[in-house]
């Protein structure tokens, strides 16, 4: 294995562009957010000491005090519900869920109250919180830590879900999170956490609530977001390969959707293939089949395509390769889309 | 204060509750028996108005601050009567009656301080008029004109939360955040009150606030209304234990008090709160009173208690307790009383104009202030709707 990479500058001047892991850049950002607003906590089951079990929030207790780090009771409902309470008091919670199958007996407060508070009080709460869910599969790991359920909080109205693919937008997107006022759903692609990228930690990011074209392409357009996202990058590489050019675009945000650079891609292309590893039925894939369907129809010259989990519980780890997406299942969809 | 040793469960040998049709007696024993738990039972004013001493809990209370208290609790028993008739004749889509409960929610709400945050269930009437909210307020959520249109920043008075038990983790967050902004510790502390009911004890959010408060040391107290039934369970559905006894498994005081004695639950509340503030929360406060009218509107409770519990309830009513002693005190005449009635009228005269005037709102309030920041593809929904309905003749929906 290689060496670490430079995640600690060796002068005393940071350097703008620096290597790191997804799971440092969303590490990075957390100490960026705390650092500059004091009312931003991070609450959550090992957080602190430990560091969270994907060392997501490793040293913050240590650099930011029990009172900002909270190692909390063992109860998701306990999370959300104090951080609603913490969040109409002045804080900036910033919940962790520790592995998204874990995230159902919270849900109560996450529908009931974080999303629709705002809009029973006419605006005069606020419920500035975050709640990180790591996602996916992938891990080999045991049944509940490996689930895709975007699409429950997608369905929401009064939430906004997100998700990052890369450690820049790990970095800045988790920022670009806190200081919003409105609820956010952060899902965290758990399987890439460890892949690594380059962060400009002083361009300015762009927007937090935009898809993104990451590859140009002229046959066919590739949606996919967080884990993903790679999977559809190697897809286009393979394609290039086999003559065929393919755009793929990271979604980015789930809630709100923009899904505009996803129309312009397909009236261009005439194609669209869209990946997710959550099962298929009303879904966030069904969402963009049904948009794009409406605002594309004359351009499109396939059907809109998915691959996708199945409509089915998370199978036991030796059969995740069969139920995720992968390379293989995305291409051949691509090979169906452009044989119609 | 709390003594789990003097309580024992019925148990195996106990004769089978079965075994004939009960007597009146017999179907309040047990968790709802006064006498039963009554020895921990903290009453200042005797249901026939005498007033008694208590070694802990004992209050000063002045001629006035007790003919104000009285005031409160016939204002919204009245705020509450003429909401009930308003839902009877189709004005309000339903109402939540608080008949029964005026002493636990002005005793709680006026031990409460400006700087504290409340956080109500939805039959709180009585804490919201205490919060300064004014009755019309209550009307908009049960007419369908609004969510609840007070200013719950202003007023410390959190929305009504229907979702039962969610909101006493909310408020133990919030007491959380007093904490760590430093305002315990002193007689200028702050503290919050969340409110909610036997049922609601159930609830896996109210034992997780249990649990979060005792370990955060948060300055909460947790007043439960327990008024004997959840819609149609009755309080042993919920519970083996005495509700009070139960903070003592949290690690925490339970204190079992007179729901229907204004003076027993100010005292026990203040002394609460002020335990909290100075740093030694959290507290459960059990009110022991009865809910005297149906859950809700929609509620017949005819078939599921018997007419001779709530004569016997009637015997504690909160109201009358106070009248008597107020009299017996020579600390109001039958001006004051006049002035009170005259009082509650014009009130209820005022709800009734408010309620039957009150606007339906505009229908981009379906789409208003759903997000803090917006959200475009909503906004293009919300403009796509009103673009439908503006291609009516005349604009008109």
């Amino acid at each position: 294995m290689a060496a670490p990479t430079m995640d600690r500058p060796t002068s005393a001047a940071p350097a703008a562009v620096q290597t790191m892991t997804i799971a440092k850049g969303i590490n990075n950002g957390l100490r960026a957010a705390m650092e500059a607003d004091p009312k931003v906590i991070i609450m959550g089951e090992d957080v602190g000491k430990l560091g969270g079990v994907f060392r997501i929030t490793d040293g913050l207790q240590k650099d930011f005090g029990e009172q900002r780090v909270l190692d909390t009771p063992l109860a998701e409902s306990g999370i959300i519900g104090t951080a609603v309470g913490l969040a109409i008091r002045g804080y900036r919670p910033v919940c962790e869920i520790q592995f998204e199958g874990f995230i159902f007996p919270g849900f109560d407060q996450i529908v009931s109250q974080v999303a629709k508070l705002h809009f029973r009080t006419q605006g005069r709460l606020k419920l500035p919180m975050v709640i990180r869910v790591p996602f996916g599969g992938g891990i080999g790991a045991v049944e509940h830590h490996s689930e895709s359920p975007e699409s429950y909080f997608a369905h929401t109205a009064g939430l906004k879900v997100v998700s990052c693919s890369n450690p820049a937008d790990a970095y800045w997107m988790i920022q670009q999170a806190i200081a919003s006022d409105d609820p956010i759903l952060f899902f965290e692609p758990k399987r890439r956490y460890y892949e690594k990228g380059e962060v400009d930690t002083t361009a300015a990011p762009g927007p937090l609530f935009a898809s993104r074209v990451l590859r140009t392409g002229t046959d066919a357009t590739l949606v996919a977001y967080g884990p993903m996202v790679r999977t559809a990058l190697d897809a286009a590489s393979a394609a290039e390969e086999e003559g065929r050019s393919l755009e793929v675009i990271d979604l980015r945000t789930l809630s709100p959707l923009d899904l505009a650079p996803v129309y312009e891609s397909v009236r261009r292309t005439g194609r669209l293939v869209v990946v997710s590893e959550a099962p298929s039925e009303s879904s966030i894939t069904s969402e963009i089949a049904a948009k794009v369907q409406q605002e594309c129809f004359y351009s499109l010259q396939a059907p809109v395509l998915r691959v996708t989990g199945f409509d089915t519980p998370y199978p036991p780890s030796k059969l995740e390769e069969e139920f995720l997406p992968d390379l293989d299942r995305v291409l051949h969809a691509v090979d169906r889309s452009l044989a119609w | 204060m709390s003594s789990p040793e003097k309580w024992t469960h019925p148990g195996p040998d106990s004769p089978p509750a079965t075994a004939a049709k009960p007597t009146a007696e017999q179907v309040i024993a047990g968790l709802r028996a006064t006498d039963e738990g009554g020895a921990d039972l903290v009453q200042l004013l005797t249901p026939e108005g005498e007033r008694v001493q208590h070694p802990d809990f004992d209050i000063d209370i002045t001629a006035e601050e007790l003919r104000g208290l009285y005031r409160d609790m016939v204002l919204v028993r009245r705020v509450d009567r003429e909401a009930n008739a308003l839902q009877r004749k189709g004005q309000l889509g339903i109402w939540v009656p608080l008949l029964g409960q005026e002493a636990a929610q002005i005793g709680a709400g006026r031990a409460m301080r400006p700087d504290d945050m409340a956080f109500p269930s939805y039959r709180e009437h009585g804490i919201a008029w205490c919060r300064g909210i004014k009755p019309t307020d209550l009307l908009g959520i049960f007419r369908g004109t609004d969510n609840g249109t007070w200013d719950p920043v202003k007023h410390r008075f959190h929305p009504y939360t229907i979702v039962i038990g969610n909101q006493v983790l909310n408020a133990a967050g919030y007491a959380m955040g007093q904490k760590f902004d430093g305002k315990v510790g002193d007689d200028d502390g702050e503290a919050t009150m969340v409110f909610f009911g036997d049922g609601a004890t159930s609830q896996g959010d109210v034992h997780e606030g249990f649990v979060w408060a005792a370990v955060y040391d948060a300055p909460l107290v947790f007043f439960c209304q327990n008024n004997q039934w959840a819609i149609s369970e009755p309080t042993e559905r919920q519970s083996r234990l005495p509700l009070y006894q139960r903070a003592r498994g949290y690690g925490f005081p339970g204190i079992r008090v007179d729901g229907n004695d204004v003076l027993a639950t100010l005292a026990v509340t203040k002394w609460a709160l002020d335990e909290c503030r100075h740093g030694n929360g959290p507290i459960l406060i059990e009110a022991f009173t009865y809910r005297m009218d149906a859950h809700t509107t929609s509620d017949d409770p005819s078939r599921y208690r018997l007419s001779d519990e709530l004569e016997l309830w009637k015997l504690k009513d909160p109201i009358e307790r106070v009248k008597v002693h107020l009299v017996k005190q020579q600390w109001a005449d039958q001006e004051f009383f006049d002035s009170v009635e005259a009082e509650a009228e014009q009130i209820a005269v005022e709800l009734r104009d408010y309620c039957v005037n009150l606007p339906d709102p505009p229908a981009e309030r379906i789409f208003s202030e759903v997000y803090a920041e917006g959200n475009p593809v909503l906004e293009a929904q919300r403009d796509e709707f009103l673009a439908y309905h503006a291609g009516f003749a005349g604009g008109e929906h």
